[in-house]
């Protein structure tokens, strides 16, 4: 069962805040997306839970990166090659 | 009344392996020369609908570091989501391993600090993703902001964690060095690259909370920080206060440590399965593996092999470069050359900030000098002479001058006592103090006249024959 500090606390790790007038709401989405997996668990799984895929690898081989005008598209206001961000400490 | 601290340590070493390409795409891991944000792709960016793929090689050297360090490899290692809001993630998620990592167990062997040999075990050895680097940008005027290069984002590094098992700043030293020594021989890693060995340390005092410290940029600095910290812990319990479980940045230049905003220690990392990445099963892939000769089977042959002493030894085999340009000029004789280069070469490079990778280039002319003391040509004061003008020129001009040059150019060419009995004649006669208080019986005071001498004549001159002519001229 989650609850509104869950939310709270949940929206803060990701640095988002949750207006008050939609605390309610988002606790309520939050508790019906949970409850999909109860019905998940009715589910027979024995046996079927075996990994068929494993050791996918690459060779250490380098490939072409993007240029730097082209990394720096989705960027607001790049600064020398940088991407800009708010102060963090 | 005396009163008992005792202090425990784990560290967690991360260690960027030297790779070509990055941990999970192709771009470049040979970064640090080139612009930011030039060494990336969809996959280091995050963009949406990338997917990364496991570099092989990157598992094949933490496979090698975990062979060498003892691990076991467990049957299966499977990499998470650890999820934290930073800029250097692009993602909002490192990509690690959680429950499941690449090796546990396995152990280091170091000494105490009374010089008894100790293990420190290991708890477990897993892969991850280096994060972006940031630049703090502005000042109080004009607003603060960061800069963000992702040309780091994606790098792959091993993180080596220990078990709280050291009970000294100076025990965590001489773990970080064997381990730093042990990637440098397996060589997975290179130690000259900025930041490509970095720290984090747990460290708390018996019966109290334990304080992380992070961003500990140079490995030197661990020793440094942790002392600081300890000091702060005694203090504090001492005055009565309670030491707080928290996370402090170490500040380099100032040699301290602070405490980090509790918004960045939220210890809340919510991991799980990384969905985009099949777990891996490389448990069978060790036996194929083969290690190189490590430092400590290194030291045992040095010893055996050279009939060095164990200090020396230790000190030559702690460092590849520095064991390598050992070997080199040890046919020069290798008591001889282990103390020339184990006690004076170290000594005089660590004074001037040098590495030993600067002078290997001119081993021979470092034989050669001490080819000159070996036969006499040179006494070992004015080799020492030599050393240092030597090194100079190399490490400020990047000139080699042939040491028996330098001799001849400086005229330290060692000349035979009988050629001084003038000048020993006149100093036994200025300083009649000593002459009486040697034939007195004091000790030493003849070291004063045999100091005096070397001064006079530019340490040409050998003082066990100026001590012997000494005794002649006295009459004894």
């Amino acid at each position: 069962m989650i609850t509104e500090e869950d939310v709270i606390q949940i929206a803060g790790l990701a640095d988002l805040s949750v207006p008050q007038g939609e605390l309610t709401a988002f606790t309520g989405s939050f508790n019906a997306i949970l409850e999909y997996f109860d019905i998940l668990d009715t589910l027979e799984i024995e046996g079927s839970l075996e990994r068929k895929l494993f050791n996918v690898f690459r060779e250490d081989e380098v490939t072409e990166s993007l240029s730097q005008e082209d990394a720096l598209k989705n960027s607001h206001n790049p600064e020398e090659g940088y991407i800009r961000a708010p102060k963090v400490v | 009344m005396a009163e008992e601290f005792q202090v425990i340590i784990g560290l967690e070493v991360h260690c960027q392996l030297n790779t070509k390409s990055k941990l999970f795409c192709g771009c470049s891991a040979d970064f640090r020369a080139d612009a930011p944000n030039t060494h990336v792709c969809p996959v280091c960016l995050g963009l949406p609908g990338a997917l990364p793929v496991l570099n092989k090689k990157a598992v094949e050297y933490a496979l090698k570091v975990a062979k060498a360090l003892n691990c076991t490899i467990p049957e299966e290692g499977e990499f998470c989501r650890k999820n934290y809001f930073y800029p250097d993630l692009v993602k909002a998620y490192q990509i690690t391993m959680g429950d499941d990592p690449l090796a546990i167990g396995g152990y280091i062997e170091i000494e105490d600090d009374a010089g008894n040999p100790k293990v420190v075990n290991l708890t477990r050895i897993h892969v991850e993703e280096d994060p972006g680097r940031l630049v703090h940008m502005g000042n109080k005027e004009r607003g603060y902001y960061t800069l963000v290069d992702y040309n780091r984002s994606g790098i792959p590094l091993i993180e080596m964690v220990t078990e709280p098992e050291m009970s000294s700043p100076k025990e965590a030293r001489r773990l970080l060095n064997k381990l730093r020594a042990t990637l440098e021989y397996l060589d997975v890693f290179d130690p000259e690259k900025e930041g490509s060995l970095r720290v984090d340390a747990n460290i708390s005092i018996k019966g109290h909370e334990r304080v992380e410290i992070k961003n500990i940029t140079s490995y030197k600095g661990v020793e440094k920080a942790l002392t600081f910290e300890i000091t702060r812990q005694k203090n504090l319990i001492r005055r009565g206060g309670r030491i707080v479980r928290e996370t402090r940045h170490f500040q380099e230049g100032k040699g301290t440590t602070t405490s980090a905003r509790s918004k960045e220690t939220a210890n809340d990392y919510r991991y799980f399965p990384e969905p985009d990445l099949p777990v891996i099963r490389v448990a069978d892939w060790v036996k194929d593996i083969e290690l190189p000769e490590l430092p400590d089977a290194r030291r045992d042959r040095f010893m055996s092999q050279y009939g060095i002493a164990v200090n020396h030894a230790r000190t030559l085999t702690g460092d590849l470069k520095l064991a390598e340009f050992y070997e080199t000029i040890a046919p020069v004789g290798a008591a001889l050359a282990a103390s020339w280069t184990a006690d004076i070469l170290m000594g005089e490079l660590n004074y001037r900030d040098m590495h030993v990778s600067e002078v290997a280039g001119h081993a021979d002319q470092f034989a050669e000098l001490i080819g000159l003391v070996r036969d006499k040509k040179i006494t070992d004061k004015a080799g020492v002479e030599v050393l240092r003008v030597w090194l100079d020129a190399l490490h400020t001009e990047a000139k080699s001058e042939a040491p028996s040059a330098i001799v001849e150019r400086l005229g330290l060419a060692r000349e035979s006592g009988e050629s001084f009995r003038g000048i020993v004649e006149a100093i036994l006669e200025k300083n009649p103090q000593a002459v009486a208080d040697h034939k007195a019986g004091k000790k030493g005071a003849l070291n004063f006249i045999v100091g005096q001498v070397m001064k006079e004549t530019k340490g040409k001159s050998d003082p066990r024959e100026i001590h012997a002519m000494i005794s002649e001229i006295l009459g004894e």
